[in-house]
């Protein structure tokens, strides 16, 4: 017993940590470190792109295409005269740093020299796409389109109401309003507005200016506020629609069912009682 | 007065060129000044020459992004320019948080923090894991994974375009380099240093150590906030040769012995008295 504890004692001070156990152990530290913080980081990073509520000046690239190209100088919201773009900030909620408009306070006024995107180092903000004919073009923009919610929208009650149509920047071609009998009283008229998405630039002026409470007419990001019905379905008398066609290809799935001809699964029965 | 200006002639500058950055950093946002436009991410001087961060462009890369050429000059302009006179000179002389990181260790200095706290448990290297780690994600997510984070710019574009909640990553860097960790986050964490660390390498401009001269009394080491650069005080007269050196010069300064200065890396010089000086001893 009395020899025991110093022997104890002697191993544990005279065996020296050998130097590849020391490496191993400070390699495997660092590994988790770098695993755990990674795993946050791209967490974080993720929940980040994933933000798509979110307008972005004139020009700007696709949202997945955006981020990565954005380099968050912050010269595109110096050069907005209107004070319209704003950097997004912690506590914003949207990707740090990069630019955007809430047009229900200050929408895009258009500006036809668009001093916005001419001054953007990276390209996230493209010119081609807001020029025709090499000459800088705000109508062609795409921030987003205007949706009109008919359940909030007093036109659409029959209160006569055009704030939007008198604000929109592409007057009776963006937005139109649309005459309909108001069975209601039988002898008024409804003047509903509508939005053409394919002029839309999604400017913010009708949302801007629209009179509800909250707005009734407000801009989403194209993606967001648009369907998309794919290459199933074709405008066969729209020469420009049938253009979606080029490139598709046709795929044939096979389920139980339609292993056999049409005629057979239906008269065989069996396997349904 | 003249002792004041002995002792904290760097430091004068330093906070000035910092400040002066700054002021036009937001007259350019505000007043519409050209001088200096954007902020440390990318910016424009009189709207002609570009200015990028080198580690940002480097992320997009990574990420996939189409480079623009301006991005790329600017890049080009920043790294050769940190090239020649030290790459971490933007550390001490450009960086907003380096007035951060500096109050909370003039705080440690004075409250005796680094005397209780003898022990750093981190290594000095974090930094260049992490910017690995940066180019990983950036990869996996195809965005600059470190811009999304950097407190640096928050913090930049929170003093330029509003701060928002970039008070509280100010508040963190500032508790964490005084409680936890002695130049925590300059010297330790942030891949912005460790990238420029890698840039200054063989920079010209650097801190001349004179042997003869020195006394030993360490003030320099004590008010280095990257103090592994100078191992080489009161052994051998040569430059400071670390990359991780920021020239921020508070060395030279309170130097009572002349023994620390600034002057062109005198490369012939600095290779040759070595081995003299071993055959000597």
């Amino acid at each position: 017993m009395s020899n025991r504890l110093p022997d104890k004692e002697r191993k544990m001070r005279k065996q020296p940590v050998s130097d590849r156990r020391a490496f191993l152990l400070s390699a495997a530290r660092a590994i988790g470190l770098a695993a755990m913080g990674g795993l946050v980081w791209s967490a974080y990073v993720d929940e980040v792109r994933a933000s798509e509520l979110l307008l972005r000046p004139p020009g700007a690239l696709k949202e997945e295409e955006f981020l990565r190209t954005c380099i968050k100088c912050g010269m595109c919201v110096e050069a907005c005269p209107y004070d319209t773009l704003l950097l997004a900030k912690p506590g914003d909620q949207k990707p740090l740093g990069t630019p955007y408009f809430v047009p229900r306070d200050i929408p895009c006024y258009m500006c036809t020299d668009i001093p916005c995107v001419p001054v953007c180092p990276s390209g996230a903000l493209d010119i081609e796409s807001v020029s025709t004919d090499n000459e800088l073009d705000i109508n062609i923009a795409d921030m987003g389109l205007a949706v009109i919610d008919h359940e909030s929208c007093i036109a659409f009650w029959g209160i006569q109401c055009d704030a939007c149509y008198r604000a929109c920047p592409l007057l009776d071609v963006a937005i139109t309003v649309e005459y309909e009998k108001n069975a209601r009283t039988g002898k008024h008229a409804f003047l509903k507005p509508v939005v053409h998405a394919d002029a839309c630039t999604g400017c913010g002026l009708c949302e801007h200016a629209c009179v509800t409470e909250k707005a009734a007419i407000f801009v989403l990001p194209r993606e967001v506020a648009m369907g998309k019905a794919g290459t199933h379905y074709i405008k066969g008398w729209d020469k420009k629609d049938e253009r979606r066609l080029e490139g598709a290809s046709s795929k044939t799935t096979t389920t139980e069912i339609s292993k056999k001809s049409a005629v057979d699964s239906l008269n065989d029965s069996g396997d349904l009682y | 007065m003249k002792h004041l200006y002995d002792k904290y002639r760097f430091l004068f500058l330093r906070r000035l060129t910092q400040i002066s950055l700054l002021l036009l950093y937001i007259a350019g946002n505000y007043l519409g000044w050209t001088l200096l436009m954007g902020n440390l991410s990318s910016s424009s001087i009189l709207g002609i020459i570009p200015l990028s961060d080198p580690y940002a462009v480097l992320q997009m890369f990574a990420a996939g992004a189409a480079l623009s050429a301006n991005l790329l000059i600017g890049a080009a302009i920043i790294v050769l320019f940190y090239f020649v006179i030290g790459g971490r000179a933007f550390c001490s002389w450009v960086c907003p948080v380096n007035m951060i990181t500096d109050a909370a260790n003039y705080l440690r200095r004075t409250f005796d923090f680094d005397k209780i706290q003898k022990k750093q448990p981190a290594s000095r290297h974090i930094r260049y894991w992490i910017i690995g780690l940066s180019l990983i994600i950036s990869v996996a997510f195809g965005v600059a994974a470190f811009e999304f984070i950097s407190p640096v710019s928050m913090v930049h574009r929170g003093i330029i375009f509003g701060l928002g909640f970039g008070w509280a990553a100010m508040l963190v860097i500032f508790l964490f380099d005084l409680f936890v960790l002695k130049n925590g986050w300059c010297g330790h964490i942030c891949p912005i240093g460790g990238f420029y660390s890698l840039v200054g390498r063989f920079s010209l401009l650097r801190v001349h150590h004179n042997e003869a001269h020195c006394t030993l009394c360490m003030k320099c080491k004590v008010v280095c906030p990257e103090s592994q650069v100078l191992h080489m005080i009161g052994k051998k007269s040569i430059p400071v040769l670390s990359g991780e050196c920021t020239n921020c010069g508070r060395c030279v300064e309170v130097c009572d012995d002349d023994a620390l200065e600034f002057s062109i890396r005198k490369f012939i010089e600095a290779s040759s008295s070595q081995p003299l000086k071993e055959n000597i001893s």
